[in-house]
């Protein structure tokens, strides 16, 4: 054990909270000795393995599965029209819109397939070779029907993706905000800016994401027992039974669903699959247990995506840069179906596009497309990166339109730390923060004057190698949800979270949580949220999740809400914990509960030396043989906390790049950032979850989209084409932090999971555009790879993708080659 | 990620590795490190009914000194070309290459004469051992034979070596005190080479006497560029020079187009980075 993890048993107890203590969950989850869903075997057990459609929009006109079912070890081979009177149609729970056109999604396709990688049946068997041996075997017909791609065109409804519907258009929000002071709404602040002021129009382009958690996705169900058992992968086990029960018509009360330690989601796991539903109706029908475990290329197909925006902006201004109005008009594209969020996750960007400046008026204005690709849903930030990149990115070319320095320019429009509490043009209230304290402090680290210097220098010398610096100020909502605020946001479901307090005879804890860790580190940081308020060592607390036969009531993980929603709920137990203890001991000590204080893990009464400590009075509880009367003999106790309001971290980032403007290669300098997520609790997990927030930021920056041919076959179908960098590819990170502890919740505590991933991105491209701002280049489409990147020092228009010839899924590149087709014998180009 | 049934084998000989090869025909595959085979079987790509894997056969690995050549064993993994001293002294920018293989784990498992067996038209080895003029050693049912690594790579993925044949080392002629350096452009550190150029020159007094040039992923062969290692004889050493003498580099190859780059762009870059690896290989 190192340094931190000592307790220092002095005078003074050293706190919990605050402390950099190395995670519990570390040891088995590094090393591997853990229950990895896909690392269970149950007797019995029978594998599952997919046949997915190699073609992006075909009607099924057959498939025959009689020689898969010939082959050795087959059980059975189930196709969509088997399950098509049970499999319902997987859920989607946001109705964005009261018009929103949902159309069905059956998890096994029934007569058309609309993206390549949706399932067409499913083989069970006695190994998994032998199922995917049987794969092969089933021969599917298709009638190929023309692909639609891009959400534009297929606004125009020429091939409609679902007939039903009759277009292809989902939904279409408009929300219209503006301030009492507003001349009117954000169309009259633009027409007022037109004759006396600037109207300043950008489009960007948030490319398609594929989430890229490290475990692949995998699931068994146990139907054998009273209760059906589903071991899943997910970041939602709670969700995903409520919605397994309502969808599949199982009494709720007979399903348990498990999500054991799960590596890594990043919101890929936050959706209700296909997979799931049809391994427990595959199970359930066979009266076995069976498992499916995908892929990694089945992952990257047909897991979700995310992001997949085009962006028009408008920026209305007084002609001295202060911000009137802003109209974000959005084409967001659902994939083939809508997934569980849905239009939901753009939507989510609604509030923040926006940011941190104080707009007079302000429109919000969404389509949600379908197209022949996969699904997208939640991907870390969901909704809020592509609002956040929008402000940022239109800033700081303003800036450069009106020859201001970016930072001045966001100075002059931002909220000042006085003005907080703040209703933002969105109609959010921001309860607090300081950006001028974190600009301040990230200015000083990153060497902002200096760097400038050094800039004008390159410029000035024509150097091959020229200097960018981009910023980011934002801010996010975070601390999904106030179950009020989703119900007027016509969400299905609430956002408040649950959470237990079991005090065991001995005196140590159980803490029952019901968000579900998926990587996070939820076990150390409520141990030391508990640790401190029951004054127990932080070794006597075990925290349980994750399964719903033991956190029985939960909303789960996702949109940095755990800690501030799922936190606050254990500490509000811990309070009720302490309130009944506080009458045992006072019973015990013979003295009235309003005598007796509680510190340190000790019930006194006030002013005498006579005290029972935590655990005595437990032992009390648990024995029960001198309790007070009508006093019920256990001290647990459960608490549900539903927030009042979002959680509002903010920050400023700086990145500097070096771009090589013989190559274009874009390599980061520098990078800074001071985030103020309020209070702290683990400033170890906290600096993790902005490392790892910031990579997957500037890794859409730099590096990461999902590319699809002309035929709808993913071009970036394994980690040789779909880029994800590691450790040499990023700068060293400097990350420091303002503190402005939140007012709304009793820990002070902001959300910190998706701030750097919705931060960074457009520090990054605002610093590659502003490097070539010589060359008169205004945007860089994301990733700005070397070959964007030259093009636009060429001059030339860039952001025009260039695709491969269509290949085949089944001939696609590998792990092993490096993404040219095999033609030749050393590889065997026979796909047999 | 399950490869189709197949059978294996593992010889402790050439000869045994090549009579079990002719017993198989074509439904057999040589498994050197199975760093790219491996990946074509899990994706059913491939799907040999015989594995025989050469993993066994110690004579086929290790780096000896044959007086006017260095010889590399055909199943050396990549690390030990890269920690060889015989390689880093006659044959500098082979270090340097097998160096930027992907990653330690891989750099480990894969070998040289896989990597050349294998023919990648974006793998690292080809272009290297192109510049130096190797010379690659087979073995099949009728002896041995040796085939300059000129006339090796045929197409994408295809190589002279027979169905019946093995690859058993590689003879590199020696070219001490060169320099060298491989020059790879990727955008991510574990990636193939979006275009790469192998460069060993020979300098005395700041100007270029010879110069071996070969490019990586121009075209589905590695691309000797005997014309700019002409125009760079006698050349001195400098940026500017080197510029005028490799401008045409890529002049007739065919590069591919892709995600990462058309063709123009990679012309483009054969250019520079032709330019950089000679001026890094000329110590300027
Ligand atoms: C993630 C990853 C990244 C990679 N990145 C790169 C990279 O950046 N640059 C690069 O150059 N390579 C890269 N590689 C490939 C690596 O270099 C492989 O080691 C190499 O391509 C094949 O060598 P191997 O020993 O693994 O051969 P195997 O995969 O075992 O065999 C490859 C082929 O060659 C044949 N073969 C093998 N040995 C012989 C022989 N002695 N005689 C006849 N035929 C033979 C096999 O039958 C097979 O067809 C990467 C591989 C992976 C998995």
């Amino acid at each position: 054990m190192t340094a931190v993890d000592e307790r220092t048993t002095g005078e003074t107890p050293q706190l919990e909270v605050g402390a950099a203590r190395h995670r519990k969950e570390d040891q088995r989850l590094i090393t591997g000795r853990t229950r990895w869903t896909d690392n269970m075997s149950l007797p019995g057990m029978l594998h599952m393995a997919m046949v997915r459609s190699p073609f992006a929009h075909a009607r099924i006109s057959s498939v025959d599965v009689d020689e898969a079912k010939r082959s050795p070890g087959v059980v059975a081979v189930i196709t969509g029209s088997d399950l098509a009177d049970v499999q319902g149609t997987l859920p989607n729970v946001w109705t964005i819109t009261p018009e929103q056109k949902t159309p069905a999604h059956p998890s096994i396709a029934v007569d058309t397939v609309r993206f390549a990688g949706e399932i067409v049946a499913c083989v069970v068997a006695r190994t998994p070779a032998a199922a995917r041996d049987a794969v092969e075997l089933v021969d599917v017909d298709y009638d190929e029907l023309p692909v639609v791609l891009d959400t534009v065109e297929a606004l125009k409804d020429e091939t409609l993706i679902h007939p039903d519907i009759g277009t292809n258009q989902s939904a279409h929000l408009v929300m219209d905000h503006q301030t009492e002071s507003s001349v009117g709404d954000v169309d009259a602040v633009i027409e007022a800016a037109r004759t006396d002021g600037i109207v300043f129009e950008r489009r960007y382009e948030q490319q398609r994401l594929i989430p890229s958690f490290m475990e692949p996705r995998s699931m068994i169900c146990d139907p054998t027992g009273e209760q059906t058992v589903l071991w899943s992968s997910t970041q939602i086990p709670h969700i995903l039974r409520v919605l397994l029960a309502m969808s599949l018509g199982i009494p709720e009360s007979k399903l348990r669903v498990i999500a054991p330690d799960v590596g890594g989601g990043f919101g890929g796991k936050l959706q209700v699959t296909p997979e799931e539903f049809i391994t427990v109706l595959v199970a359930r029908r066979l009266g076995k247990p069976c498992k499916y475990t995908e892929t990694r290329s089945e992952s990257l197909m047909a897991a979700h995506h995310g992001r997949a925006q085009h962006q028009k902006i408008t920026l209305a201004a007084r002609k001295d840069g202060t911000v009137t109005g802003l109209k974000a008009e959005l084409i967001a594209d659902m994939g083939a179906y809508l997934s569980l969020l849905g239009g939901g996750t753009p939507k989510l960007g609604a509030f923040m596009f926006n940011g941190i400046y104080k707009f007079d008026a302000y429109r919000f204005d969404l389509r949600t497309v379908f197209t022949n690709t996969a699904w997208t849903d939640a991907y870390r930030g969901a909704g809020r990166p592509e609002a956040t990149f929008a402000i940022e990115r239109i800033m700081d070319d303003f800036a450069h339109e009106l020859g201001m320095d970016p930072l001045e320019l966001r100075a002059k429009n931002w909220i000042t730390h006085e003005e907080f509490p703040f209703t933002s043009v969105a109609g959010l209230e921001y309860d607090s923060g300081n950006y001028e304290a974190a600009t301040a402090k990230a200015k000083e680290l990153f060497g902002y004057d200096e760097l400038r210097r050094e800039q004008e220098r390159r410029r000035a010398d024509n150097d091959q190698v020229q200097l960018g610096i981009g910023v980011s100020t934002f801010t996010e909502m975070c601390g999904l949800a106030p179950s009020r605020t989703l119900g007027a946001l016509a969400y299905a479901a609430g956002g408040w979270e649950h959470a237990s307090i079991r005090m065991l005879p001995t005196g140590t804890v159980e803490v029952v949580t019901g968000v579900t860790p998926h990587g996070q580190g939820h076990e150390t940081a409520w141990s030391q949220i508990v640790a401190d308020r029951l004054g127990v060592p932080f070794e006597n607390v075990e925290v349980l999740h994750g399964d719903t036969q033991i956190a029985h009531k939960g909303l789960d993980t996702y949109g940095s809400r755990s800690l501030v929603v799922g936190g606050i709920a254990v500490v509000k137990a811990v309070e009720k914990v302490i309130e009944k203890a506080t009458v045992v001991a006072a019973h015990m000590l013979e003295a009235s509960p309003g005598d007796i204080e509680f510190a340190e893990g000790r019930f006194s009464v006030r002013g005498t030396d006579q005290s029972k400590t935590l655990a005595e009075v437990a032992w009390a509880a648990f024995d029960a043989h001198d309790l007070p009367d009508g006093v019920e003999p256990s001290l647990d106790a459960d608490a549900a906390f539903d927030p009042d309001t979002f959680s509002y971290p903010h920050g400023t980032h700086l990145c500097a790049v070096d771009v090589d403007t013989e190559t274009g290669e874009v390599t980061i300098a520098k990078y800074v950032c001071v985030d103020d997520i309020g209070k702290v609790i683990n400033p170890m997990i906290v600096e993790g979850q902005v490392h790892g927030g910031l990579v997957q930021g500037i890794s859409q920056a730099l590096f990461e989209e999902a590319v699809y041919d002309e035929s709808g076959t993913l071009v970036t179908g394994s980690f040789v084409d779909y880029l994800v960098p590691s450790a040499p590819d990023l700068p060293h990170l400097t990350t420091d932090r303002t503190e402005t502890p939140a007012t709304t919740n009793e820990l002070g505590v902001k959300g910190v999971g998706e701030a750097g991933t919705i931060a960074s991105t457009p520090a990054v491209v605002n610093a590659v555009v502003d490097a070539l701002r010589p060359w008169g280049v205004d945007d860089v489409p994301m990733p700005c790879s070397p070959h964007r990147v030259w093009q636009a020092v060429q001059g030339r228009s860039v952001g025009e993708r260039t695709v491969t010839q269509p290949v085949n899924p089944e001939t696609m590149q590998t792990d092993g080659s490096s993404g040219q087709l095999p033609t030749g014998d050393a590889t065997g180009g026979d796909d047999r | 990620m399950i490869p189709t049934e197949f059978d294996y084998h593992a010889p402790e000989s050439v000869d045994e590795a090549l009579r079990l090869l002719a017993g198989a025909g074509d439904e057999a595959k040589l498994l050197a490190g199975g760093q790219s085979l491996l990946p074509v079987m899990r994706l059913r790509m491939a799907a040999p009914e015989v594995v025989i894997d050469l993993g066994r056969i110690e004579a086929l690995r290790g780096v000896r000194d044959d007086g006017e050549s260095i010889v590399i064993g055909a199943m050396t993994p990549h690390f030990e070309v890269v920690e060889s001293a015989l390689v880093h002294e006659h044959a500098l920018v082979l270090s340097e290459a097998a160096a930027t293989v992907a990653d330690p784990q891989v750099r480990h498992r894969g070998t040289f004469g896989g990597a050349l067996a294998h023919a990648d038209p974006a793998g690292d080895m080809p272009a290297p051992v192109l510049a130096l003029g190797g010379e690659l050693v087979i073995q099949g049912p009728g002896g041995q034979r040796t085939v300059a690594a000129a006339d090796f790579f045929e197409d994408y993925f295809t190589t002279a070596l027979g169905e019946d044949e093995i690859l058993t080392e590689i003879r590199i002629p020696k070219h001490t005190g060169w320099g060298g350096h491989y020059e790879k452009f990727t955008r991510v550190a574990q990636q193939w080479s979006i275009v790469a150029v192998a460069a060993a020159v020979r300098a005395e007094g700041g100007s270029i006497t010879e110069a071996r040039v070969a490019l990586t992923n121009m075209g589905s062969v590695p691309i000797r560029a005997t014309a700019v290692e002409q125009a760079l004889a006698g050349t001195p050493a400098d940026a500017d020079s080197v510029r005028a003498a490799v401008a045409a580099v890529a002049e007739g190859t065919s590069p591919p187009s892709d995600i990462n780059g058309d063709a123009d762009y990679r012309r483009h870059l054969a250019a520079v980075l032709t330019r950089r690896a000679v001026l890094a290989a000329s110590g300027a």
